[in-house]
């Protein structure tokens, strides 16, 4: 099943008093289950992809389809509820919300959907369990290692089972331990519960465990490839 | 949410330290400074009550009409069967007889000669009844210099400075040259009790003050008496009430047919007491809308620093699916809960100051020299149940103006932007 439909996207940004070109005339296709990275040096425009699909930005030219939404055409409310009800996130610095416990953080994009208090708490207990966190719901952010807050935002972004998952650099801030502990972690949750994740990279540790590399060089596809024996 | 909220107020000190010191500094201005100009006024406005207005005023019609000039001619008649009938009516007002006259002080030297003469206001008050109020209400105990109090009938008391003026002591005669009440000239002999000063200019320059029934035989008043004040339960005034008794009064009693009949003036009715109480009104809120304006400037730049880190929170929040609207909104409910903890510390602060000042007071004798209108000596706070939330007006309103303009921020900037503050 086709859950992203990337045709002919172009991104332009304004820059003086001409534009840049980050994304050119990108065709992709992404099926529910996937495990696929975005790979390229900096500046191919990775993130620029990742945030068109995320719907945390528009398309200049071509169209995005999200789980059959269109990402050009969905106005700022209806993208809100796309990205809250389907789309999880993971970034490199983590950005948990520093003042808040692991639990309220796992916690948060449950109020939203406006959960009832009982399957709330039922359902980050679940998700700090896929990540090896039960223990410290009541810790704060500051107080947990690089390690444990790349697994809270795993958890966070899990937690309400979205269809796909964006993930940013999630390990260029950890040794090399704990990319393969998050990366297996996020393996398992793409198995157990089918997620679609789709990670934009440059660490090789990452691209080991990908089963789809997608090539990017100055806005473009250079090539896309599936992995026939990858690392699990 | 409200509990995610507020978990993130109070732990996130750099959040919400500022903002709850700037509210509670401001409120607790606002709310001192409400209760000080509330005792201020209100005390000149009691004082000009005690000695001339009271709350409310009896008089007759064709009294009214010419009331600056106390025509004692036109006073009410049988008093003490009105009084009793006021009495019952408005069991809860003081009632109080009052005659204001005017006349000329004599005193003689040893043969009898006229040593020295003077203008008097006199002011007839009931001083010699033994529950009589007004010594206390006008203070008069404290405000002697020499001599003592009348005790018998035929004593009065003179105020300091004249008595200088005539060059007169407590125990000596004075003749009282004035107009009796069916317009014949009296002259009537007192003794000087004891010399006053009020520490209030016009009350000091040349007043004498007379037991009531002095007044009466002495300007053949039998029965009668130019004014009736009355003052509200409490002890200060209060318009609304004062509006609602006069309404009841007037509609009973007053015909403007007859111009003896007993008419009713508020305080706000007489000598510009009314653009005074207006403008004691007025006072607070002009406060309270400075405040909101410094408190909101303020507030606004100390939001601007924090919501540009709270950028990345912002980010966050949008990722997970929240509208800008919805983060907005939240920003708000935050400023809120803001507004009202500094509120209820800076009330709180507010009224402790407040407090200290209106029981001890601050004496501002010598700066108020040669004032014409009648103020007080100390100053009071007084504090009043707007005091306990007059504060929030600003307090919370400011924060959320504060927040709103520097909230702005967040829809001014793409999402997408918002992410590469994040990032760095
Ligand atoms: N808002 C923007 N305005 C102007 N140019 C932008 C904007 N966002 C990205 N770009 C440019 O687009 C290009 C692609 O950026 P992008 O962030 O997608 O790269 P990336 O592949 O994620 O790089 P990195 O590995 O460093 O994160 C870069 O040259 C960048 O400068
Ligand atoms: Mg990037």
């Amino acid at each position: 099943m086709e859950i992203i439909q990337i045709k002919k996207l172009t991104k332009r940004f304004p820059m003086g008093k001409g534009e840049f070109t980050a994304l050119k005339e990108i065709d992709l296709t992404f099926t529910k289950g996937e495990f696929a990275g975005l790979i390229g040096p900096s500046g191919s425009g990775k993130t620029t992809l990742l945030n068109i699909v995320g719907s945390l930005d528009v398309p200049t030219e071509g169209e995005v389809l999200v789980l059959g939404k269109s990402i050009g055409n969905l106005n700022q409310k209806d993208a809100a509820q796309l990205r809250k009800e389907s789309l999880g996130f993971i970034f490199q610095s983590y950005n948990l919300l520093q003042v808040h416990t692991v639990y309220e953080n796992v916690e948060f994009p449950l109020l939203l959907l406006k959960k009832s208090a009982s399957e709330r708490r039922k359902m980050v207990m679940d998700a700090l369990e896929w990540v090896g966190l039960t223990d410290k719901e009541k810790s704060k952010p500051p107080q947990l290692s690089g390690g444990e807050c790349q697994r809270v935002a795993v958890a966070r972004a899990m937690v309400k089972k979205p269809s796909v998952v964006l993930a940013d650099e999630p390990t260029a801030n950890l040794d090399a331990k704990n990319s393969h502990n998050i990366l297996k972690t996020m393996l398992n949750l793409n198995r157990e519960l089918n997620t679609t994740f789709i990670f934009a990279t440059h660490d090789e540790k990452v691209i080991s465990y990908l089963r789809r590399k997608i090539f990017l060089l100055d806005g473009q596809v250079e090539k896309d490839v599936i992995v026939e024996n990858p690392k699990s | 949410m409200i509990k995610f909220l507020l978990n993130g107020v109070i732990r996130d000190k750099s959040r919400s330290r500022l903002p709850i010191i700037v509210v509670s500094v401001g409120v607790m201005l606002t709310v001192f400074l409400h209760a000080y100009i509330t005792g201020f006024m209100g005390d000149a406005l009691e004082m000009n009550a005690k000695f001339n207005y009271g709350h409310v005023k009896i008089m007759t019609n064709a009294y009214a009409e010419n009331i600056e000039l106390n025509p004692i001619d036109l006073a009410i008649i049988d008093v003490e069967d009105f009084l009793e009938k006021l009495n019952a009516r408005y069991p809860h007002i003081k009632w109080s007889q009052r005659i204001q006259f005017g006349g000329l002080v004599d005193a003689p030297d040893e043969y009898g000669e006229t040593k020295a003469q003077g203008p008097a206001f006199g002011l007839g008050l009931d001083i010699l009844s033994p529950n009589s109020q007004e010594i206390d209400r006008l203070n008069l105990a404290n405000s002697l210099v020499r001599g003592s109090l009348p005790a018998n009938s035929g004593e009065i008391l003179i105020s300091e400075l004249f008595s200088r003026k005539l060059q007169v002591n407590p125990g000596d005669d004075v003749t009282l040259i004035g107009s009796s009440m069916n317009g014949s000239m009296v002259m009537y002999n007192f003794t000087i009790a004891g010399t006053l000063s009020f520490g209030v200019d016009i009350m000091d320059k040349g007043s004498i003050i007379v037991d009531i029934e002095d007044v009466k035989i002495a300007l053949d008043m039998n029965d009668a008496v130019s004014e009736i004040i009355g003052f509200l339960p409490d002890g200060y005034y209060n318009h609304k009430n004062a509006l609602s008794i006069q309404d009841d009064f007037n509609s009973k009693c007053n015909n403007i047919n007859d111009e003896f009949a007993p008419v009713m003036l508020t305080l706000g009715d007489q000598g510009g007491m009314g653009a005074y109480i207006e403008l004691s009104q007025y006072w607070s809120w002009y406060i309270t809308f400075v405040f909101i304006i410094a408190m909101s400037l303020v507030l606004w730049n100390a939001g601007l620093l924090g919501a540009l880190r709270r950028y990345g929170e912002v980010g966050i929040r949008l990722a997970m699916g929240e509208t800008k609207g919805h983060v907005y909104t939240s920003m708000i409910v935050e400023s809120v809960i803001i507004g009202i903890i500094g509120s209820v510390f800076g009330t709180f602060l507010g009224l402790f100051f407040a407090f200290i000042l209106q029981e001890y007071g601050l004496n501002i004798e010598g700066m108020m020299e040669g004032a014409s209108v009648m103020f007080p000596n100390t100053i009071n706070a007084r504090i009043t149940t707007m005091d306990f939330y007059i504060g929030f007006i600003p307090g919370v309103i400011s924060t959320v103006i504060g927040t709103m303009l520097a909230g702005i921020g967040i829809y001014k900037r793409q999402t997408a932007r918002l992410f590469k503050e994040l990032e760095a």
